[in-house]
């Protein structure tokens, strides 16, 4: 499984990303970033509502397959610059996280 | 008497902070804009805060030694010390707390030390950004222990601040003021936390660029313009607990 899947099962929005193949190994909810910082493993799926700068340094850190902005949570424009330029790949949902997370658990 | 004030900036030491905020640019941007009294609060340290009160001192505007706190809960609070022997024994104390994960300047940027002339002279390890172990409900007593005060940072904000992330102000929580940026719509946070009502506002710039500096246009009435009239005028604002 990986992004493009993902994008295409779900029906996520793409806010940012060229390259979707990106296989998936998991899914991890959170919106503390220290948090997520230190406990996200390398390719999950990342569901929260933080659209900010460094979430997507996180993003980077952690090594997460992509970002998922849950609730339609907005993504800031420096974020996107960043994520931009660090290939992070973003993409957003009205859904919640456990809708989410939920609908992820059945596919991977 | 009425002094100028911003005591939410941020210098070349953030990793968000742009590498001409350096403790000299930020100082004499300040003084130009007419600026009584700055404080230099970069994230979770106070390691610029020397340099910066250096320059001050040459050009005759007061710098406060000032930390940008993140609590454990990843609520930005605004620390002020009225000097800089206590801001360094706290921001050594809130560096010891934070998790060792080495700052990547690539993704977050650079995070320099540097003297009153420009020179780098060091730079931070540790990536600023972090949470602290210090928890909301700790913050007022740890920083009164250092013989600081605080209020918490932009609380109209959607990220970082103690509403966004927690929701609520509450009493318990021990702050006397709050920050609020210049955008934010009092009336309306003032109606649904009525918490807010007749608590002192301070409105900051939390500048990261040189060009965030905002022109001086909030004043304070203090019997000086030193740190330490500063520290003493929050100090003895009444609790909001004892407002109720």
């Amino acid at each position: 499984m990986d992004v493009k899947n993902l994008v295409e099962e779900l029906g996520l929005k793409v806010l940012c990303g060229e390259n979707l193949e990106r296989e998936i190994s998991g899914c991890y909810c959170g919106d503390l970033l220290s948090w997520v910082m230190s406990r996200a493993n390398e390719g999950d799926v990342w569901l929260t509502v933080m659209g900010n700068i460094n979430s997507v340094g996180v993003a980077v850190l952690a090594d997460v397959a992509c970002i998922v902005l849950t609730e339609n949570a907005a993504l800031d424009e420096d974020a996107l610059k960043r994520a931009m330029q660090n290939d992070v790949i973003i993409l957003q949902t009205d859904k919640n996280s456990y809708q989410m997370a939920a609908a992820i658990s059945k596919l991977i | 008497m009425q002094f100028y004030y911003d005591f939410h900036t941020h210098s070349c030491l953030s990793p968000c902070g742009d590498n001409d905020m350096t403790p000299y640019n930020l100082v004499n941007m300040a003084k130009l804009l007419g600026l009584d009294i700055i404080a230099l609060t970069d994230h979770n340290t106070c390691e610029n805060c020397a340099s910066a009160i250096k320059v001050g001192e040459s050009i005759g505007i007061t710098v406060i030694p000032g930390m940008e706190l993140c609590t454990s809960e990843e609520v930005h609070v605004v620390c002020l010390f009225d000097n800089i022997e206590n801001a360094m024994r706290f921001s050594d104390h809130v560096i010891s707390t934070m998790p060792p994960v080495k700052n990547r300047p690539e993704i977050f940027g650079e995070q320099l030390i540097m003297d009153e002339e420009d020179n780098v002279i060091g730079k931070q390890e540790k990536l600023l950004t972090l949470a602290s172990a210090i928890s909301i409900s700790d913050v007022c007593k740890t920083v009164e222990n250092y013989g600081g005060v605080c209020y918490p940072a932009h609380i109209d904000r959607s990220s970082y601040s103690v509403i966004s992330n927690l929701g609520m102000i509450t009493d318990d929580m021990g702050f006397s003021a709050v920050e609020m940026t210049s955008e934010a719509d009092r009336e309306a946070l003032i109606n649904m936390h009525p918490i807010l009502d007749g608590v002192p506002i301070f409105v900051d710039s939390d500048a990261h660029y040189l060009e965030n500096i905002k022109d001086a246009e909030n004043t304070i009435d203090l019997p000086d313009k030193s740190a330490k009239a500063v520290i003493d005028y929050i100090k003895n604002l009444p609790k909001m607990k004892e407002r109720i």
